[in-house]
């Protein structure tokens, strides 16, 4: 594993220059690289074809350490990006790195509206529940009564759900894992990329250094643990009572449906402007 | 050549869709906006033509967003643009800025309405001019051109694509409501009498393949994302390889290159027109919609007698400085009417050396500027 490990660190990460990485020792932004290159291998994409997007914070600090078109966009922003990329060049498999501000605070309604719209492309969300690049302020995502450098005597407001959000805006794929379920998490994020549409993968991460250290969780160990305590798998869901599942969360597929892309609906759209298609106009429909 | 003579078509068509038509004849294939009046009409016009062409049009969730979608197809290889008014060009400055670090090119319209905030939707302004230059934050230089004809706004926007590409940068088009919304006929040059510059690609392997660096033009090459070139694009600062950098020696020559590949193309960026100018006395400098008026109030004047000249600016920045000296030093007096209360009479009192005679004349009301009262004016400065 070690060697097969070593192997696609070389072949996938920039050798020269960029390392050692920002990251904090222990830091969960690893593992989820890990995950995302090992899914990218077993699906044997050419790395000329993937263009990595990601926005400002710890987590977006990962398209510098990989080895693909990589575009490092304004905090919040790198799905508006992403979005005219893959309209412009199909060939490219578009993966964007997010943190949990980047994609639920500043970047929320992009990231809503990228759901909706369901554009071909993967969204990863790196949740570690705080601001960690900024030094630890609170985060969309951060727990009630967390201590936070922002709020000294606890969170008086309430998380988000950053999966039940993109699930609400109907994006084809939702899927939730952890850093410490690394094995599922490789296989969330290879049919994330699979699937056509937009795919969400949320990842709950250990920011020991500015979440844990203010939470009773000072190292990347005890925040895994957390992590293994309170996480419920989406098939294990079924048989247990709403009591039992306060204050844990789901890990799985959250949601998976066919729908036409945006690329496949707007080739349609190309074809009815140059008189090709004998298709009608869609009928104007009622969603209501 | 001959048998392509005969695609001139007349067209009567108003300033926004001439824009529109204009970005099309330069290869613009990527259209993303958010809707707002007076600039909707260009929105519009590309989703209606870009798809049959196979180009895409998108709405986005605002003008950030479509900004952002503006500077992902660029990388990709396309040419694109977006199109805007204030409150929508107030959104869009954080990634104009970072079309200017990482020197993506795109074209950005900004067809002015009274401001600020949401001011005036439906009448015209030129309040914007300043918040073209410096709109975004840090130091950088930028391209901004101004139209004032159905005429202008089709050639114009083929110049603008022309500079992006050429020089790496956004390129923004100020253009007002009165521009944007007056019909005109105007003939569709054929596509061979339209000059069209495409980006320099890079000719190296890419294994040397140095995104950022540095050339005797100061532009890069510059590989599309999925061409071969993986490369990182970030908004900061970054060394020749497109990797952040803090080292002081790198970030001082970035910077710089940044500013002196706009300097060293001041010879063809910089556009003005000029009128009557020959004989001159005194002149008016305008720009956009007023340049318009200025014309008329200029053969007015010369009715009564008054040897007036006009000196249209088409690029308002870089600031045409040596045309503007020309005539500072060739007139008694210089009158700079705009519809505001004075930002290019700013920058010609700033590069005035001899101490001649700068007026004002500003109407910040949603109305234009007549001829008459340039005119009136002009009169009163010349006896
Ligand atoms: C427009 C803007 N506002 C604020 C910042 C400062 N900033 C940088 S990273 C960050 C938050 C990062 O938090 P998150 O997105 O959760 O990523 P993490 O660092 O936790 O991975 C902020 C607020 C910025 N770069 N840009
Ligand atoms: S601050 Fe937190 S998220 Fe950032 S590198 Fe350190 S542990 Fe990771
Ligand atoms: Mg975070």
């Amino acid at each position: 594993m070690a060697e097969g490990m070593t192997g696609l660190v070389h072949k996938y990460l920039r050798h020269d220059k960029k390392f050692p990485h920002i990251w904090c020792p222990g830091c969960g932004n690893g593992i989820v690289l890990g995950s995302l290159i090992r899914a990218i291998d077993r699906l044997g994409l050419d790395k000329n074809k993937v263009a990595l997007v990601s926005g400002i914070g710890c987590a977006g600090r990962m398209t510098t350490y990989a080895d693909f078109n990589t575009l490092h966009t304004p905090h919040g922003r790198a799905l508006t990006f992403a979005t005219g990329l893959k309209l412009s060049r199909e060939d490219l498999t578009v993966i964007v790195i997010m943190g949990d501000g980047d994609a639920t605070a500043i970047g929320g309604n992009h990231y809503i509206h990228s759901a909706r719209r369901n554009v071909d492309m993967t969204a990863i969300i790196v949740n570690n529940q705080i601001y960690g690049m900024t030094g630890g302020q609170y985060s969309p995502t951060t727990p009630y009564g967390s201590k936070t450098t922002t709020t000294p005597y606890g969170m008086v407001e309430h998380a988000f759900d950053i999966s039940a959000l993109a699930v609400a805006a109907e994006a084809s794929y939702v899927a939730r894992g952890t850093v410490y379920h690394a094995a599922l998490l490789d296989q969330l994020i290879e049919s994330a990329i699979r699937k056509k549409g937009f795919s969400s993968v949320e990842v709950l991460s250990n920011c020991h250094t500015q979440f844990g250290r203010r939470n009773k969780m000072s190292s990347p160990v005890k925040m895994l643990e957390w992590f293994k305590e309170n996480a419920v798998r989406m098939h294990a869901t079924s048989k247990m009572k709403p009591e039992e599942l306060q204050g844990k969360f789901i890990i799985g597929v959250l949601a998976d449906s066919e729908r036409p892309s945006y690329n496949e609906e707007y080739e349609k759209v190309r074809e009815r402007a140059r008189g090709i298609s004998k298709e009608p106009n869609p009928p104007a429909r009622c969603e209501g | 050549m001959s048998a392509r003579k005969t695609e001139r078509k007349v067209l009567l068509l108003q300033g926004n869709e001439a824009l529109a038509e204009g970005a099309l004849a330069a290869g613009c294939r990527f259209f993303a906006g958010y809707p707002i009046t007076p600039a909707s009409e260009i929105a519009e016009h590309m989703a209606l033509k870009l798809p049959a062409l196979g180009g895409s049009f998108i709405q986005m969730e605002d003008e950030i967003a479509s900004m952002g979608a503006v500077i992902g197809a660029s990388l990709a290889g396309v040419k694109a643009m977006t199109a805007t008014s204030g409150p929508g060009f107030s959104l869009m400055q954080e990634n104009i800025g970072y079309a200017c670090m990482a020197e993506t090119p795109c074209v950005v319209v900004d067809v002015m309405r009274g401001g600020p905030s949401t001011g005036l939707p439906t009448l015209a302004s030129q309040g914007d001019v300043m918040q073209a230059r410096w709109g975004t934050h840090g130091d950088h230089p930028v391209i901004v051109l101004a139209v004032s004809s159905v005429r202008d706004c089709f050639e114009i926007a083929v110049f603008a694509f022309n500079l992006s590409e050429k020089y790496r940068v956004p390129v923004i088009i100020l253009s007002d409501e009165i521009v944007a919304h007056t019909r005109e006929t105007f003939v569709l040059p054929s596509p061979d009498e339209i000059e069209v510059f495409d980006r320099v690609t890079p000719t190296v392997p890419p294994e040397w393949y140095l995104p950022y660096e540095d050339t005797g033009t100061g532009v890069p090459p510059m590989a599309a994302f999925g061409d071969g070139y993986r490369h990182h694009v970030t908004g900061l600062t970054h060394d020749e390889r497109g990797f952040p950098t803090q080292r002081s020696d790198e970030i001082d020559a970035f910077m710089r290159r940044l500013f002196r590949k706009i300097t060293q193309g001041f010879h063809e960026i910089q556009r003005v027109e000029t009128f009557m100018m020959d004989d001159a006395e005194i002149a008016v400098i305008a720009y956009g919609s007023v340049a318009r008026s200025s014309r008329r109030a200029v053969i007015e004047a010369r009715e009564h007698g008054v040897k007036a000249g006009l000196l249209q600016l088409v690029t308002l920045f870089p600031f045409p400085r040596r045309y503007v000296e020309k005539v500072l030093n060739q007139c008694r007096a210089v009158l700079v009417p705009e519809m505001n209360i004075g930002q290019i009479s700013r920058e010609v009192k700033r590069v005035r050396i001899n101490g001649s005679r700068v007026e004002t004349l500003n109407r910040v009301d949603g109305r234009l500027i007549t001829p008459r009262e340039i005119g009136d004016c002009l009169i009163k400065m010349y006896y």
